[in-house]
């Protein structure tokens, strides 16, 4: 490893490359004449570029990572070539400085020790903490099997420790980007089309003319090329239909905003089916030529009229029979919206169902406007040998329910954790990677008996975040902007990859996780899976099977590829086999009905808030993500603390006033740690509240973030289960406010 | 409702949520150029109507306070100022449409005055001063017999001095309280009260006492008037203007402006002025210090209060 | 040559990357910033409406911020691009005072700093690092003397505003409403 010292020297040499990292040094030396497109000019400093793909949510925008001469990243910017952001960040890429800045990083492996009856973290070398992780996974597999070590992951980080995992005989690697997020939808659309919707959403919304938003709030949710389209699209003058019981940003720029009440959803989508069957609004041959079960959908949906739907939703008739009115009139370009973080109420896929049907009557599916086949462009496995099989998996943790789910469930691998008779097959120990689930998980009881029963948990992260306080042993890595990753190969309308590669040296003694997993894989006898010694050894061999080269990519950091799946839209009455049992597009779910579910959707009503409760309402601020980037520097500047938004009328009611710090209690007499400041505002309804998820850390070493604002999970403390895929509905929640500190009233 | 809030989080400091780039460090250094302004204008004009004798202390004694008064004045600018090693480049240019500019030029020039004015008269307040160079004695002696020559620059510097303190303040329209022309004539009459405050607390003569004790019921007068105008003529303009007017009518500052500065700062002092004219027996050092204070405590309230009114949000 | 920036209210979402990208690409310190964004809401539910606006200097024609500056550190380059030289600035604070748009801070260092248009960008043809950024693309830039630039364009097609027109500044930021 380089000193700081060592590369002072080397630039005032004069070498161009001299301010690289060492790992860039033979790269730079190659190009290092003017003609390198990647050093560039700006009124302050002579900059390089690194090419590298973002890693603060996963839209996963390639872009050039910015050095000065000292080798410190001081900006990055979007990739022009790039399909997901068309050379435009979103403010968290743009920010993404600030991950690497953060002077609250981990920059040392942690070791938790017993100090008396006090539990503290001790530094550690880096083969300390790694041996000690390979002697409890061996321990683990010993006693128990691999398979009762689970990994819980989202990101990069995940996918070397998840390889990693597999090839030590555990396939219980789970994400909470399933069942607390888009789990529901991908089956609903499944079940539908044979086909998941998948990220990014092929969702060809440049070209739409009309957008339908079921509480998806794109402009808050800054998922980039899908935010920058539905700019275009409003240039050319689309129209926007938005359900929202919240005036979101992008309903101020709709056509229609239904207004709806929450927890209703369904039934506006059922009666917009009826609207546009009754009408006979939809695409009659495409409906004809592709789908199956018209004549049991229009029977089930027969009574379910706008004046029906009114009842239940408080939409008027009439806006609910002119918006479906707009979407047939531009059908077949028109998009319902899957929605993404779509785990609301427990009938999330029941939900997503209806939203998929929807469209199969408007004929958007494969259709220019609507939604187009997607390709990405499939990269070669480096050999390895084989993965060994494990006994059991996640799916027999699941004790048989939740039969549709594709992917594991976190909620049930956490269950799986506790001890418990029900337990078949038991979760003794966990490897965290990239996802702090004290913010993350709804139930937060149930997630710290779990972290209690198990015997040992290592958590694999950039920053000192709540889950790190519960690990046993920290493992520092350094962030996406200093490190090797996967390619990225997600799917979009031609097939596209993209490179990371590390723009600065580690700060502190940070590891990338490709080298965490070698390190372990190595003291597990599992060496023979790692056959190289850097991970751009891995990358460079999977290039030239496609057709290019590290250094290739290096220079250019994202390429493009030939179509070959073929046309991206249905053409004109072309014949196409759907994915479904029928080969069709399901109105009548088979598969559902099948599994003993209801094939059509059904709307049921759901709980209310009582009495001087409100319910909890949640989203995305367009400067943050989740939890992470509270403490982040640059992005916590834009936005400090979340605030809960009442309508002036509760606020009236209450006496409270814009500005003022509350306390929030839920349902189950859950209280926030810390206060929230009230934002007084028409934009929300009087029977809930709103607020933006990932605030409210408790870690003191967040020195920006602790404190600040309160964590909507927290008063998550009610969960309704899709009994179809096992998701964690979230939006069941109600509180109530504290004038006054809960603490003081406690100590009085 | 209406609702109107930065959702990029601007907090920067000394701006957000209120404007407070000038501290106590401005309103002195108005306060000391006005003072100064109005020594200086009171020595001159007694000088050209030629009442020397009767006018001991305002053509003598005081204005030796001047020089102090604007040396200390600028350093408190000096102090003001964030960027300080850069100080010299005030005098690097000329630029008129700058108040500031012309401020700093405006002292240039009446400093070295009032530093002539008072040499010229240092032998006879300190009888064993010794010149050591031949030629500044005959320079003095040039000085004494033309102190008229000298007097009427020093008399329209000392106008502009006084306008300019309130100038400064009413170039900035972006300032609703500010930006109204009143300010430079306000401010003037104002600085001249307080000049005249204070030769009075000097002066030993009752004679030249009660010609002052006029001059500044007078001015007091006026500045009432121009007060009144000042808030009667925001009120008639703009929303912003209006509600830079609250804030002395309910608002912030009303206590502070109108039991400091109008009732103590102004009115009480003509009337114990008054009772003065008729006979009565005011001991004058509470007089002058009620003006001055007053007259200080004016400018602290117009450089808060106006930073305090913006045209936006 | 006219330089101004036309923003569309219509598409802003109100993310402030124009706000970050401008912190990083100009090194402004945490804490302090060129730009800025704000949301107005007004009606009531469910009748509302919002406006968003990024904000910066608006490069005014009639610039009092130049007007006041003792020691023309505040000065007009081609294109009627407002800029200040920190070594010659003292920091008096005459021009922050002036500015009706608050759109001047006093960067750490002791100088006054603000938007500079990117000026080390647009000489070279690029456009501003926010503008660069936006991910709605809807920020527009160029030459208002030239009828057929993206700005010139961008107000000829739209109804639009400035800011503040009552201080009497001729701003160079307009909205498109
Ligand atoms: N209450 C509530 N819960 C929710 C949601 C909600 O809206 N409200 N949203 C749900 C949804 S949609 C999702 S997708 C999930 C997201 O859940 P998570 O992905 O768990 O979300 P974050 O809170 O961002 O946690 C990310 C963690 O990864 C760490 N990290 C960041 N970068 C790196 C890296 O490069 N390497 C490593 N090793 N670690 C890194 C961060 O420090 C942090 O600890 O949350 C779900 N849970
Ligand atoms: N800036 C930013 N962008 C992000 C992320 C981030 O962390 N930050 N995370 C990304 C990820 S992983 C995900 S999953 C997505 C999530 O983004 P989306 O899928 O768009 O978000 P949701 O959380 O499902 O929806 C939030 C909206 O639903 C509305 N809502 C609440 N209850 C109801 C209801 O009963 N009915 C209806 N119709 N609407 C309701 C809320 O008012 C809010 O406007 O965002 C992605 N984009
Ligand atoms: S959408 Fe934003 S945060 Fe997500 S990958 Fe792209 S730039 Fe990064
Ligand atoms: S970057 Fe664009 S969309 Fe985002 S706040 Fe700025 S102007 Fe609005
Ligand atoms: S906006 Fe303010 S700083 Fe910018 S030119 Fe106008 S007055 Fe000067
Ligand atoms: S602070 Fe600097 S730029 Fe502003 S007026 Fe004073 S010298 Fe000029
Ligand atoms: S033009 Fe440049 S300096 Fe001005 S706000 Fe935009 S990025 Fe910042
Ligand atoms: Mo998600």
């Amino acid at each position: 490893m380089k000193t700081r010292r060592d590369f002072i020297k080397i630039s005032a040499m004069g070498t161009v490359g001299a301010a690289l990292s060492g790992t860039m040094l033979s790269m730079a030396r190659g190009n290092a004449s003017t003609a390198d497109p990647n050093l560039a000019h700006d009124g302050f400093a002579r900059l390089k570029r690194t090419p590298t793909y973002c890693e603060i949510c996963f839209w996963m925008c390639a872009g050039w990572a910015y050095t000065d001469e000292n080798g410190k990243i001081v900006k990055i910017t979007g990739n022009e070539n790039d399909p997901h952001c068309n050379g435009r960040l979103c403010p968290r890429g743009t920010g993404g400085v600030g991950m690497y800045s953060d002077s609250d990083r981990l920059k040392k492996p942690l070791i938790r020790v017993t100090d008396g009856d006090k539990q503290t973290f001790r530094e550690a070398s880096w083969e300390e903490a790694l041996d000690l992780v390979a002697g409890k996974m061996k321990e683990i597999k010993e006693k128990y099997g691999p398979e009762s070590f689970a990994l819980f992951n989202h990101g990069s980080a995940g996918h070397h420790l998840g390889y990693l995992l597999q090839a030590y005989g555990s396939t219980n690697i789970v994400a909470p980007s399933y069942a607390q997020c888009r789990g529901p939808r991908e089956v609903g659309f499944q079940a539908t089309f044979g086909s998941g919707v998948g990220s990014p959403e092929p969702t060809d919304i440049r070209d739409t003319n009309c957008l339908v938003l079921i509480g998806s709030h794109l402009g808050e949710n800054m998922h980039n090329s899908q935010v920058q389209e539905m700019s275009d699209a409003i240039d050319k003058g689309v129209t926007i239909i938005t359900v929202d019981p919240r005036f979101s940003t992008v309903a101020s720029k709709s056509k229609f905003w239904l207004p709806i009440k929450p927890a209703t959803d369904l039934a506006l989508l059922l009666a917009w089916i009826n609207v546009i069957i009754t009408e006979k609004l939809y695409d009659r041959d495409y409906v004809e030529k592709y789908t199956t079960g018209l004549d049991q959908l229009a029977k089930h949906v027969e009574n379910m009229t706008p004046e029906w739907a009114y009842g239940i939703t408080t939409i008027k008739p009439d806006l609910i029979r002119k918006s479906a009115r707009a979407m047939a009139e531009a059908a077949p370009s028109v998009i319902i919206h899957p929605g993404r973080h779509v785990t609301w109420y427990g009938d999330d896929t029941q939900r997503s169902r209806a939203m998929a049907i929807l469209n199969g009557l408007l004929g958007s599916w494969g259709r220019r406007g609507g939604f187009y086949f997607k390709e990405s462009k499939s990269i070669p496995e480096h050999p390895h040998p084989p993965f060994p099989k494990p006994a059991w998996s996640w799916k027999e943790t699941l004790n048989g329910k939740y039969p549709l789910a594709g992917l594991a469930v976190s909620n049930a691998l956490i269950d799986a954790s506790i001890p418990s008779p029900e337990n078949t097959h038991q979760i003794k120990a966990w490897l965290v990677a990239g996802t702090n689930l004290p913010l993350t998980m709804p139930q937060k009881d149930t997630l710290l008996k779990a972290m209690q029963s198990i015997e040992f948990m290592a958590v694999v992260d950039t920053m000192p975040m709540e889950i790190t306080g519960y690990a046993d042993v920290i493992l520092p890595e350094c962030t996406y902007l200093e490190r090797y990753d996967e390619l990225r190969a997600s799917p979009n309308r031609e097939p596209f990859i993209a490179l990371r590669m590390p723009a600065a040296e580690p700060v502190g003694d940070t590891k990338p996780a490709w080298w965490i997993s070698k390190q372990l894989g190595e003291r597990l006898g599992l060496g023979a899976y790692f056959d190289y010694e850097d991970f751009s050894e891995v990358i460079d061999w999977q290039l030239k099977q496609v057709g290019s080269s590290l250094e290739e990519m290096q220079k250019i950091g994202v390429k493009k590829f030939e179509r070959k799946s073929g046309p991206l839209y249905l053409a004109d009455g072309a014949d196409y086999t759907f994915h479904t049992s029928s080969g069709k597009i399901e109105f009548y779910s088979t598969e559902l009905a099948a599994a003993g579910f209801d094939p059509m959707p059904v709307y049921t009503p759901h709980p209310e808030p009582p009495e001087s409760f409100y319910r909890l309402n949640y989203g995305r601020a367009p400067m943050h993500t989740f939890s992470r980037t509270a403490n982040n520097p640059n992005l916590h500047d834009l936005k400090k603390e979340n605030d809960v938004w009442i309508n002036p009328k509760v606020a009236k009611l209450w006496g409270i006033k814009a500005g003022q710090y509350i306390w929030l209690k839920n349902q189950d007499g859950v209280i926030s740690d810390f206060p929230v400041m009230v934002r007084v505002t028409e934009r929300i309804r009087w029977d809930s509240v709103y607020m933006v998820h990932g605030f409210g850390h408790t870690d003191k070493k967040l020195s920006r973030a602790y404190g600040r604002g309160a964590s909507d999970s927290d008063l998550i403390t009610k969960v309704q289960i899709d009994p179809i895929m096992g998701g964690t509905g979230m939006r069941g929640n109600f509180v109530t406010f504290l004038t006054e500190d809960p603490q003081k009233e406690a100590k009085s | 409702m209406k609702e109107e809030l930065f959702i990029s989080g601007r907090e920067i400091p000394n701006i957000d949520p209120y404007l407070h780039i000038w501290h106590w460090q401005i309103p002195i250094y108005l306060f000391l150029g006005g003072l100064a302004a109005g020594i200086l204008f009171f020595a001159g004009l007694y000088t050209i109507l030629g009442k020397e004798k009767e006018m001991q202390a305002t053509v003598k004694w005081a204005p030796f306070i001047v020089p102090f008064a604007l040396v200390l004045g600028l350093f408190m600018l000096f102090l003001d100022l964030k960027h300080k090693l850069y100080f010299w480049q005030l005098y690097t240019t000329i630029r008129l449409e700058s108040p500031m500019g012309w401020g700093a030029w405006v002292l240039m020039i009446i400093t070295p005055i009032s530093l002539v004015w008072c040499a010229s008269y240092i032998r006879e307040v300190f009888p064993k001063w010794d010149w050591k160079f031949e030629f500044l004695r005959k320079f003095e002696l040039w000085v004494i017999d033309n102190r008229k020559i000298v007097a009427w620059p020093m008399v329209i510097y000392a106008v502009i001095l006084g306008i300019y303190t309130g100038i400064l303040l009413s170039a900035f329209n972006a300032r609703p309280l500010w930006n109204t022309a009143i300010l430079g004539p306000l401010f003037l009459v104002s600085g001249m009260s307080t000049g005249v405050a204070t030769i009075m607390w000097i002066s030993k003569s009752h004679e030249e006492r009660k010609i002052l004790g006029r001059i500044d019921l007078l001015l007091i007068a006026i500045e009432l008037f121009f007060i009144t105008h000042m808030i009667m003529g925001a009120l008639a303009g703009s929303q912003v203007m209006i509600q830079a007017a609250q804030l002395f009518l309910g608002g912030e500052f009303t206590v502070s402006f109108w039991a400091f500065v109008i009732v103590l700062g102004l009115i009480f002092p003509a009337i114990l002025e008054i009772l003065e004219l008729y006979g009565y027996k005011i001991p004058i050092a509470i007089t002058s210090f009620l003006i001055l204070l007053g007259g200080l405590i004016f400018r602290f309230i117009m450089v808060e209060a106006g930073q305090l009114t913006r045209y936006l949000y | 040559m006219r330089y101004a920036m036309a923003i569309d209210t219509r598409k802003c979402v109100g993310c402030s990357d124009c706000v970050v990208a401008c912190q990083t690409e100009n090194n402004v310190p945490i804490g302090y910033c060129r730009d800025w964004v704000t949301e107005t809401v007004d009606g009531s539910y469910p009748n509302v409406e919002i406006e968003l606006r990024s904000e910066r200097c608006n490069h005014c024609d009639n610039s009092p911020c130049v007007r006041c500056c003792p020691t023309g550190a505040s000065h007009i380059v081609e294109g009627g691009v407002v800029l200040v030289t920190p070594h010659k600035c003292i920091g008096c604070g005459a021009c922050i005072e002036s500015c009706p748009y608050d759109a001047r801070y006093s960067h750490p260092e002791g100088y006054v700093d603000k938007c500079t248009f990117c000026n080390h960008r647009i000489t070279k043809g690029e456009k501003p690092a926010c503008v660069a950024v936006c991910p709605t693309k809807c920020m527009y830039f160029g030459d208002l003397d030239d009828p057929n630039s993206e700005i010139s364009n961008a107000l000829k097609n739209r109804k639009h505003k400035v800011l503040a027109p009552e201080a009497g500044t001729n701003p160079h930021i307009f909205y498109l409403v």
